[in-house]
């Protein structure tokens, strides 16, 4: 079932074609504010995605009884109950995490991201699907995260995953490590306008990609069509 | 009626606005209802942790999280008892003079009026910078330990930038040289207060 063509999509979309934050753009008030390490945005990243599954999930199984007129209010309270729910649970029982990612947990709800998935997706599609959407968007998510996390984080103190062990436990101390020694540091990256920055290079990189790959293709086809008289005249 | 018709009714939709919320508050206060004192516990044990860390346990016998006492009641100075008289105290610190939002720290004074140690507790300082005043981060907080305001004068409890004996990082001076500031009035306070806090 997970590798039909629909799943195919989704999955693409989300980590790449779609991407919350390479291509819609959004999420960035969360995204500036914790990528200053690779760690930090790990963390946000995991904590969204269990949300976006979540309110995926509820709002997809809910999507018939609510009108749209009023879908926005209810997607909200919807979203921020959940959020607070997972705030309260993990301050009780997984503690020593929340001390780590404590701070994370109530930026989620100005996360426009999972309203805006919940809007176009999960509302208008099955409860599976929806799941799976919220899975990939979150994982694309975690990944923009991550990779915006570690160049800054190397860039401003030439560390990568400084702290790891605090977050995913002491197992993960190899992760931490260091990839410029003796290095001043450049505080502009840890700063916000920093963020901004690296984040420019990130999409700009992304777009190149995407072009070339796309003018690959368009080669592809006409190297194709052009050999097809060929073919003709040999039969 | 079927749902498509109901769906455009104003009546339902209302209905509906308040049954979501309705639902929403139900699942908020259930959710409290569970986890308030599982996280008040979990807190208690956070402070009385960092009280620990503050205080040797050779200092006290007594329960530190119910031995208090109200300063000017706004500081909750926590009391090490040992053989029923005082030997240190514990108590937290706010300063605005960071780089970002308030900086919150414990710290406990023997009754000497030497620093046991200082720990910061909640900041918002840059990440990668102002935050190795953490003392998961880096040791610099541990330099205050011994200090009093007998051994330095008070030229000495700055950062070295501003003539004093305590390091800044490269990079980040406004955040060292806040921890610095308050570690300075918390010593104030407990001379200050000195008379009061050991008679019991």
């Amino acid at each position: 079932m997970f590798f039909s063509e629909t799943y195919r999509k989704i999955t693409r979309d989300g980590l790449w074609d779609n991407n919350i934050v390479f291509s819609q753009n959004l999420a960035l008030c969360p995204l500036l504010a914790v990528t200053g390490t690779a760690t930090n945005g790990l963390g946000m990243g995991l904590a969204t995605l269990v949300v976006m599954i979540a309110s995926n999930g509820v709002i997809s199984l809910t999507r018939h009884l609510i009108p749209s007129e009023v879908r926005i209010p209810v997607f909200v309270l919807l979203i921020a109950s959940l959020v607070t729910i997972v705030d309260m649970v993990m301050n009780a029982w997984l503690h020593e995490l929340y001390k780590v990612l404590g701070l994370f947990i109530p930026l989620i709800v100005t996360n426009c991201a999972i309203l805006g998935r919940a809007e176009s997706f999960a509302s208008r599609n099955e409860f599976k699907q929806s799941l799976w959407d919220g899975l990939m968007m979150g994982l694309g998510f975690t990944v923009a995260l991550v990779a915006l996390g570690a160049t800054r984080e190397i860039l401003a103190s030439g560390t990568l995953f400084s702290n790891a062990s605090l977050l995913l436990g002491s197992a993960f101390q190899c992760m931490e490590t260091t990839i410029i020694p003796e290095y001043k540091g450049f505080l502009l990256m840890a700063l916000p306008p920093g963020g901004f920055i690296m984040l420019g290079f990130i999409i700009a990189g992304k777009r190149l990609l995407d072009a070339k790959r796309a003018s690959f293709k368009k080669a592809k086809v006409e190297l194709l069509t052009e050999a097809e008289p060929i073919a003709n005249t040999t039969a | 009626m079927k749902l498509e018709q109901l769906r455009g009714n104003l009546t339902y939709q209302a209905l509906l606005l308040a049954g979501f919320s309705l639902l929403g508050s139900a699942l908020l206060s259930f959710g409290d209802i569970k986890t308030h004192d599982v996280i008040a516990t979990r807190l208690a044990e956070d402070l009385k942790a960092s009280l620990e860390q503050m205080i040797p346990a050779d200092y006290y016998d007594n329960d530190l999280l119910k031995d208090t006492m109200l300063i000017d009641s706004e500081t909750l100075v926590y009391l090490a008892k040992k053989d029923g008289k005082v030997s240190a105290v514990a108590f937290m610190l706010t300063t605005n003079s960071g780089y970002s939002g308030a900086i919150k720290s414990i710290i406990g004074i023997d009754n000497q009026g030497q620093v046991l140690g200082v720990r910061v507790i909640a900041h918002a300082e840059t990440p990668g910078l102002g935050d190795k005043i953490e003392a998961a981060k880096a040791d610099w907080i541990l330099s205050f330990n011994g200090h009093s305001l007998t051994d330095l004068t008070e030229p000495q409890w700055k950062v070295k930038k501003d003539g004093g004996v305590f390091d800044q990082f490269s990079g980040a001076t406004i955040t060292p040289r806040a921890v610095v500031g308050s570690v300075y009035q918390g010593l104030l306070f407990f001379n200050q207060h000195r008379e009061q806090l050991l008679k019991r």
